[in-house]
């Protein structure tokens, strides 16, 4: 459903960018796109959701160039959780999960009382529902976090891209938010990307991964074939114990020594 | 209670305000007038002392007031809802400086710069701040992230400091009366004399505020950056730019009527905000209601404090928003 077809870019002379990247998303599926710093993770995301377009190549949504939509249709298409959203002023989490309903309205509607139920639909969803009339600078991290993806859900989109969910997280927060967007993958067949270099978050969360070095494809496939000790090394230059952890249910990567340094 | 309610109960409450204050204004000063005797049919008007204070000396200072008022707490909320920091003001930015700059010239320049009836007093001070918000742009669009508050005050002293400079080098050439006149007005003074000037800003100003009324929702979601209302369906790059511009337009109306008159544009929407909450649906028509009630009632203070003297208002403005701007940069700042 989302597609991606040697897509070229870059910011710069010189700075790093994606040479050549495809992917293919099936509706439904749960991709995460792992990779070291300045990989081009970021980069992809903001591509895929139109937020920059390619130098080359074709970003495609059922068969739609996303460089050919207008910033509401893809808005009703695509939604995207960053990492961390900060406000510049004071508003209530209900009022931010209410500006996902953004797309949906005309340019001068007020929300309906139908836009409401959604948006409390959403923050229940997610677990957020007795926050709703608090002020979202008062909340923490991973309350912040959840309250952004229900703003994502709000926007009734099939399709959620999320760029390091939990990277400004604890583990707590993390198994939390894995869970969510599992039972949101889950029940409301939302189809999504993570980008994510926290290697345990995305084996326990993703059925299919994109291995991203230096803006190009290293490998990609289901997890399980994807991740391995012989990718995880050309990904990192990192010896590292792969394993499947029965507590866990999913594969585990230990990270052991570092093969070479920093180029 | 649903935001329609909220919003014509905020729009109702405020605009009783407004128009308090608009009413009540012009009867206080220090001369006292008699209403039955302005509407005397039998005086004739020049005899008439009573309504040439009235309608010659209140009436076109407090309707200045208001309209500059409105439009320069509207212009803050823009300002401040487009560079993420609630310390962003038409004032604060270096952008009322730019449009006095403009103003300056067009009131010193021998050469008549007017076309088609539309003065060239406010069209020289929108050049102005347009001129200077433009550069705001640039900084903002370099830092995709939101302007700093650091950032912003440093860009807003430098850009203050650098008008400044061209303000005086164009006094220093201009000759001595016209000089004491652009003094008094530079620090913020509503004695526009007569109709005429607040005729030739009212264009701009409505304009302005017919562009200001398509941005609400739009602002709302800018406070979550740029990015993120992009991910939600915002034109941001097209929402900037109407932005900038109408901001700019409602700068360039009050500073061509009124001089620099600072402040307004922090004080208001802050108080404002703590009393609607930030949904520039309800922020902005309250603040440009509340901005017009709170210029005019500065004005009514400045006309009365050391009657029978007039303080510039400017001066009244900025004695209590320079307090309250510290007030704020030591509390707001993260």
């Amino acid at each position: 459903m989302l597609r991606g077809a040697d897509v070229h870019f870059a910011y710069g002379p010189g700075q790093a960018g994606l040479h050549g990247v495809s992917l293919d998303v099936g509706r439904g599926g749960l991709v995460g796109v792992l990779g070291p710093n300045g990989s081009g993770k970021t980069t992809l995301l903001r591509l895929l959701g139109g937020l920059l377009t390619p130098a080359s190549g074709r970003i495609t949504i059922d068969g739609r160039d996303v460089a050919h939509m207008t910033r509401r249709e893809l808005a009703r298409r695509i939604a995207i959780v960053p990492q961390e959203t900060r406000l510049s002023f004071e508003y209530s989490v209900l009022e931010v999960v209410l500006m996902g309903r953004f797309p949906h309205l005309g340019p001068f509607e007020l929300e309906s009382p139908d836009d409401v139920t959604i948006a409390r639909d959403a923050l229940a969803a997610t677990g957020t529902l007795a926050l709703a009339d608090r002020p979202y600078q008062t909340l923490s991290g991973g309350e912040k976090q959840r309250v952004i993806i229900a703003g994502a859900l709000a926007q009734a989109t099939d399709l959620m891209l999320l760029d390091e969910p939990t990277a400004a997280l604890d583990p707590g927060y993390q198994i939390e938010i894995a869970a969510l967007l599992r039972r949101v993958s889950a029940d409301r067949g939302v189809t999504m990307v993570v980008a994510t270099h926290d290697l345990n978050f995305a084996a326990g969360l993703c059925r299919d991964l994109l291995l991203l070095r230096e803006g190009r494809v290293l490998a990609s496939g289901p997890t399980a074939e994807a991740l391995t000790r012989e990718s995880v090394r050309a990904l990192y230059d990192v010896e590292a114990d792969v394993t499947f952890h029965q507590g866990a249910g999913h594969l585990t990567v230990v990270p052991l020594r570092r093969l070479r340094g920093t180029e | 209670m649903s935001l329609r309610r909220r919003m014509l109960i905020t729009v109702a409450v405020f605009g009783l305000i407004a128009v308090a204050a608009l009413v009540l204004a012009p009867l206080v000063g220090s001369a006292p007038i008699s209403l039955r005797r302005a509407f005397d049919p039998s005086v004739p008007f020049a005899d008439n002392a009573d309504a040439q204070i009235l309608f010659v000396s209140r009436l076109p200072r407090t309707l200045a007031a208001a309209l500059v008022g409105a439009a320069l707490a509207a212009a803050g909320v823009v300002f401040q809802a487009l560079l993420r920091n609630p310390l962003a003001t038409p004032f604060t930015l270096g952008v009322s400086a730019g449009a006095a700059l403009g103003a300056i010239l067009a009131i010193t320049l021998p050469v008549s710069l007017a076309f088609a009836g539309v003065g060239a007093v406010p069209i020289a001070s929108f050049a102005g701040a347009l001129g200077a918000v433009a550069m705001v742009y640039v900084l903002s669009t370099i830092r995709r992230r939101g302007m700093s508050t650091s950032v912003l005050l440093l860009a807003g002293i430098t850009l203050n400091a650098f008008f400044s400079a061209l303000i005086l080098f164009v006094q220093y050439m201009a000759d001595f009366s016209q000089t004491m006149r652009t003094v008094r007005w530079l620090m913020g003074d509503l004695d526009v004399g007569s109709y005429a000037p607040i005729l030739a800003a009212l264009p701009f100003t409505l304009l302005a505020f017919a562009v200001f009324a398509c941005l609400p929702r739009s602002l709302n979601l800018l406070t979550l950056g740029s990015d993120a209302a992009a991910a939600r369906g915002v034109d941001v790059v097209r929402t900037q730019r109407l932005a900038f511009f109408s901001a700019s337009l409602a700068t360039g109306a009050a500073v061509s009527l009124a001089g620099p008159v600072g402040f307004i544009g922090i004080i208001v929407p802050h108080l404002v905000r703590l009393l609607v909450g930030s949904d520039h649906r309800l922020v902005l028509p309250a603040s440009a209601l509340f901005g017009a009630a709170f210029l005019v009632i500065c004005d009514v203070a400045a006309r009365t404090l050391i009657a029978p003297m007039v303080l510039p208002v400017g001066i009244l403005t900025a004695l209590i928003g320079g307090p309250f701007f510290l007030w704020l940069l030591i509390h707001k700042t993260s």
